[in-house]
């Protein structure tokens, strides 16, 4: 989220698309509803299925799953055919202006410089013309055919209502309907706020369906403001903290990259993170880069980290692919190329797609360890269950140790919610049974190995043989000091390079990543962390809830990353001068001599509205970008491609259908289901009462929803002689689940390219353990397919067929 | 549920006995649902099954999102899910969490010949005493919308207690505690009332030209009321009654037993007599006589009506 959960009742307008907010987060949903009384918000739902969310809304409007880019860029065509932009916000914070170089194009579907071989862009073309200086070039007139705004309003003219109706079902008047109550928003005082979640990552353009609406959001002065932003609500508790420490396959903690193959050296590494500033007086903040980087290394490596050894760069590992994400681990395991697994947390036998691949990898491991509070899927692959889960244990040679850990409730931490808060929690309960911390266990399995390589040697003992690991219990270090370590503190005396004057003693925690230095001076585990733990204690644990101005931002309420700031790119909430746009809901303002107001500003306090320094002080132009340069695998601007499993064709470019970078291997085409065998739109989700597979295993949620099955319309239900209740086998060229079907009104036919096109419903949250009827799991049917750019699998649109069946066999 | 203070007593069924009402100060309380802020979560139910510690049997889908099926014995509060296409063709997903309503003129409580078994409180809770329950199913057949059940196990009757221990030390039911939204409020019925117009107000600024409270004065009122959308058919609620009734039958036993009742106080009056004689007054019976007019009064009222 750029913003918080508590700030979306300062919205004027609330639309919820790529997501189902109401079901899925039921709790922090109360701001939706406090934004619908107390600030008369309207709700605005699209969705495929009129969800609960729905239910509450002020208009709701059908969308084929998969064709959310294309209803976007049609509200985009919209805004710029009625001038309804915010102009003042887009000239002064947008890149709207910047001219981009000859060279870039767009035809039939593809951005300029793809190649088919590699099934990847060559993204040199797709940046500014820069001057003399090494500036973008800008055109602060709009005239030139190549500055950004025209460009995009060529590159979205295609988006007619018309042809927004035609790729995504949603009837032209309900369409164009949003696009009055969105357009409405441009206004300075007014904002509308984008929750999202799944929805729209999982897909394979699921990058670009956010991407298309922080552009309007940008058009619309809606980025930075109370009541606006982009919102992304995270479908697990932690799972912000789990990205914020890099437990993604290319990344390090704090969102730096991990070395690839080719960068040898820490300078190679740093050569493509310079990030020179592209407009005159800007911040780009990541030139910074350096300091987060070797403070890194000296938390993980500490002494052993020295610049004569580059900060032990090359003890880190190196990619020689983009990533290993889950899809390629499994594709591995397949190929018998990956033969041990430890699978901390994670059930992927229910959470991955594909799930007979997924059971057949695991089948051919050497060793499977799972580390999980739960008895999951995952741990039980092995094991028959009947159709649910039809192993044959005996062909099976995976050694499979099941681990049991404690749960959140019974051990001290910290978890980031979707608003990046750092929230600590306390023990409040004994774990079961031999439940041990995950902390104990790794640190278990650290010191077994490390004592392997230093009795056996090994091939490259280096990098575990010099791991720091000065806890004060070495067995299971306690939750608060590695806190302390992710925050960081000085290692030496840190003096004013002027004067020489001691600024922070040796020894103290810091304040704040401005503290940070590139000379082995400071450590810091994770950098978008430090000031969450200082000398003045753990500030996560705060708990005052006082609100100045009742905003929503409550300052002292636990801490959020970066540096306490509840509202990402605040600065951009004042206009050039440094006055609120919205003068009823100010966040900060210039008061002559520094930014004041109730958010920390992101910006430097002290510099002058005159100095025109961008508020999008991550971006090396200081500005929101419209046009995304080179930062994403499939363009610049946002396309609709159609999902890989699709019942049409692209009627934007027949030739290319779906999108060209999309990650997919060989063996996963041949696992794609055509229209002709799979005819209808698949689609899954969560319900409120169950969380992911873990509430199974609680009685009261599976007395609430007991049972596994699908949506269906009336229409379709008729059409194939199926009953409210009755049993279904939905199939996709993957595999088959034989559930009950729930015939409903809630989802109706729509037209598509002139077709009537059905979509199938499918929850995801049973499996064959836990206190819930069995069921066969929705990753059953989905195919293995990833977004270009995250490589989050293609969840929420597959083909699939129904037929009326009988109950499977118990 | 539990038997509180019983000079808590307004009501209590099949007696003859005044209650004391020495707590007649007390306001009545309501729970406030507001429909158009409900989002279905069940956190209700979870809660209602936490507080009371229920526990029915995992059921099957069987073509909604209602689970469990039904009220129950185990169930005493259930989400209920309706889909209504309205005059404009669009959808409506009108959701209700169905339970007691808490009647200020409770058919339960009138049909039950158990004496003691159903009371109602100074605040307008209306309460099971489970002890006393005969599982003779009066109840279900006196409640005009639905609610009660009878146990397979022990042959008692069951249903929502609106938290009646939870609220005797002030807290509110465990529903409103849970629910997310905000859609579950409780307080005094007039701070309730207060609440609800705000909330009409709202919703008729949103188009629903007939929202409005439902607090039924065919049953003098509820102690549980709704916000509805809709407040000119409460029935697309998942058939909550447009206009709820006691059933005739209740009235038809009045009818029937009451002139027995009467002959008995008529006989106790005899006794009093020769009690009066051998022991002086007694100025109970005099109320005693003049409360079994009153329900004899109400019934015939009732009896002409039919139920929906």
């Amino acid at each position: 989220m750029t913003n918080t959960w508590q700030d979306i009742k300062n919205a004027n307008l609330v639309i919820v698309m790529g997501g189902n907010a109401a079901e899925a987060h039921p709790c922090g949903f109360k701001w939706v509803i406090e934004a619908k009384i107390e600030n008369g918000a309207k709700l605005v739902v699209v969705d495929p299925r009129f969800t609960r969310t729905a239910s509450v809304a002020d208009y709701y409007a059908p969308i084929r799953p998969g064709t959310d880019i294309a209803f976007l860029s049609g509200v985009i065509r919209y805004l710029l055919e009625q001038d309804a932009i915010q102009h003042q916000y887009v000239r002064a914070y947008t890149n709207a202006s910047l001219v981009v170089k000859e060279g870039f194009a767009f035809e039939n579907g593809l951005f300029s410089g793809y190649n088919e071989e590699t099934h990847s862009y060559d993204r040199s073309s797709w940046d500014y013309e820069l001057d003399e200086q090494g500036f973008a070039k800008s055109d602060d007139s709009w005239q030139h055919p190549r500055c950004v705004i025209n460009l995009l309003r060529q590159h979205v003219s295609r988006y007619t209502p018309e042809t927004v109706s035609r790729i995504c079902g949603t009837p032209q008047d309900k369409f164009l309907h949003i696009c009055g109550l969105i357009a409405a928003t441009a206004a300075p005082d007014k904002a509308m706020t984008s929750l999202f979640a799944l929805g729209w990552t999982q897909h394979s353009v699921g990058s670009q369906n956010i991407r298309t609406m922080a552009m309007i959001q940008l058009l619309l002065g809606n980025i930075g403001v109370a009541g606006g932003g982009m919102n992304a609500l995270r479908g697990h508790s932690n799972i912000q903290g789990l990205t914020d420490v890099g437990l993604l396959s290319n990344l390090m903690p704090g969102y730096l990259n991990l070395p690839l193959d080719k960068e040898t050296s820490l300078d190679e590494y740093m050569k493509t993170k310079q990030y020179k500033p592209l407009r005159p007086g800007q911040t780009s903040y990541w030139q910074n880069y350096r300091k987060f980087v070797v403070s890194l290394q000296k938390a993980i490596y500490g002494d052993a980290a020295t610049q004569d050894n580059n900060w032990a760069y090359d003890w880190l590992p190196k990619l020689d692919v983009p990533m290993y994400d889950i899809i390629r681990a499994f594709e591995m395991m397949n190929n018998g190329q990956l033969t041990g697994y430890i699978c901390q947390g994670f059930n992927p036998l229910q959470a991955f797609p594909d799930r007979g691949k997924i059971r057949r990898g695991l089948s051919k491991l050497k060793f499977l360890v799972t580390m999980d509070p739960l008895d999951t899927e995952t741990s039980r692959f092995w094991q028959d269950f009947g159709p649910q889960n039809p192993a044959r244990s005996a062909e099976i040679q995976t050694e499979v140790f099941q681990l049991p850990t404690t749960c959140f409730a019974e051990e001290n931490g910290s978890l980031v919610n979707s608003a990046r808060w750092l929230q600590w929690h306390w023990k409040a309960a004994e774990a079961p049974g031999e439940a041990m911390s995950d902390i104990w266990i790794m640190s278990g399995i650290f010191h077994r190995l490390r004592e392997l390589y230093r009795k056996e040697g090994g091939a490259f003992p280096d990098p575990i043989l010099n791991l720091t690991w000065k806890y004060t219990d070495p067995v299971e270090p306690d939750p608060e000091e590695l806190a302390r370590e992710m925050n960081g503190r000085a290692l030496a005396d840190l003096t004013d390079p002027a004067t020489g004057a001691v600024l922070t003693k040796a020894g103290t925690l810091l304040d704040g990543f401005a503290q940070l230095r590139d000379d082995g001076t400071t450590a810091s585990g994770c950098w978008i962390f430090s000031g969450s733990f200082t000398e003045k204690g753990n500030q996560m644990a705060r708990r005052d809830a006082t609100d100045p101005r009742e905003q929503g931002i409550a300052p002292n309420w636990a801490w959020a990353w970066p540096a306490n700031r509840r509202i990402l790119y605040n600065r951009a909430s004042a206009d050039q001068d440094g006055k609120a746009w919205n003068p009823a809901k100010p966040i900060i303002e210039w008061n002559g001599s520094r930014w004041e107001g109730i958010d920390v500003p992101d910006y430097g306090p002290t510099v002058k509205p005159s100095d025109g320094v961008g508020p999008f002080i991550m971006n090396a132009e200081g500005m929101g970008r419209l046009f995304a340069r080179d930062l994403m695998a499939d363009g610049p601007f946002p396309e609709h491609y159609e999902p890989l499993e699709s019942p049409v064709e692209n009627v934007l470019h027949p030739k290319v259908r779906s999108n060209p970078v999309a990650r997919v291997f060989a063996s996963d085409r041949a696992a794609f289901g055509t229209p002709q065998h799979y005819p209808y739109v698949a689609t899954t989700y969560r319900l409120t009462e169950h969380f992911h597979f873990w509430t199974k295993h609680a009685l009261i949620n599976a007395i609430l929803q007991p049972e596994e099955f699908v949506e269906i319309g009336e229409v379709l239900a008729k059409e194939k002689g199926i009953e409210q209740g009755g049993w279904v086998k939905v199939s996709s060229k993957r595999g088959e689940v034989v559930c009950k079907a729930y015939v409903t009104k809630r989802i109706k036919p729509l037209l598509v390219d002139g077709k009537p096109t059905h979509v199938i419903g499918v929850p995801l949250h049973w499996g064959f353990t836990g206190q819930a009827r069995k069921g066969y799991g929705a990753n059953t049917l989905t195919p293995s397919v990833g977004d270009a750019n995250t490589q989050t699998p293609e969840f929420k649109a597959f083909l699939v067929n129904v037929e009326k069946t009988g109950a499977p066999a118990a | 549920m539990s038997d509180l203070q019983s000079q808590d007593y307004v009501r209590r069924s099949a007696s003859t006995l005044t209650p004391p009402s020495v707590r007649s100060h007390e306001d009545e309380v309501a729970k406030l649902i507001d429909v158009s802020r409900c989002i279905g979560c069940k956190a209700c139910q979870s809660a209602c099954m936490e507080w009371n510690d229920l526990r029915p049997e995992v059921g099957h889908f069987e073509g909604s999102y209602e689970n469990p099926a039904d009220l129950g014995p185990s169930v005493w509060t259930l989400m209920k899910f309706a889909e209504h296409e309205n005059e404009q063709g669009n959808l409506e997903w009108l959701i209700r969490k169905d339970g007691c309503m808490h009647c200020e003129d409770p058919g339960c409580l009138k049909a039950c010949p158990a004496p003691g078994a159903i009371v109602q409180y100074a605040n307008g809770i209306v309460d099971f005493i489970s002890d006393k329950c005969i599982g003779c199913g009066y109840c279900v057949k006196g409640c005009p919308f639905n609610i009660p059940r009878i146990s397979k196990q022990d042959h008692k009757s069951y249903k929502c207690t609106l938290c009646s221990d939870r609220v005797s030390v002030g807290l509110e039911p465990a529903c409103v505690k849970a629910c997310p939204t905000g859609a579950i409020m409780f307080g005094s019925k007039t701070d309730m009332k207060h609440q609800a117009a705000e909330r009409i107000e709202d919703l008729k600024s949103r188009g629903f030209d007939q929202a409005g409270l439902y607090d039924p004065p065919e049953v003098g009122g509820t102690h549980v009321m709704y916000v509805l959308h809709h407040a000119d058919k409460p029935s697309l609620y998942s058939g909550l009654p447009d206009k709820p009734r006691i059933s005739p039958v209740v009235g038809a036993w009045k009818g029937f037993i009451k002139p027995l009742a009467v002959a008995g106080i008529a006989l106790a009056a005899v006794g009093a007599f020769f009690h009066w004689i051998t022991a002086g007054p007694n100025e109970v019976t005099e109320e005693d006589e003049a409360e079994g007019e009153r329900v004899l009064r109400e019934a015939d009222a009732h009896e002409p009506e039919k139920s929906p």
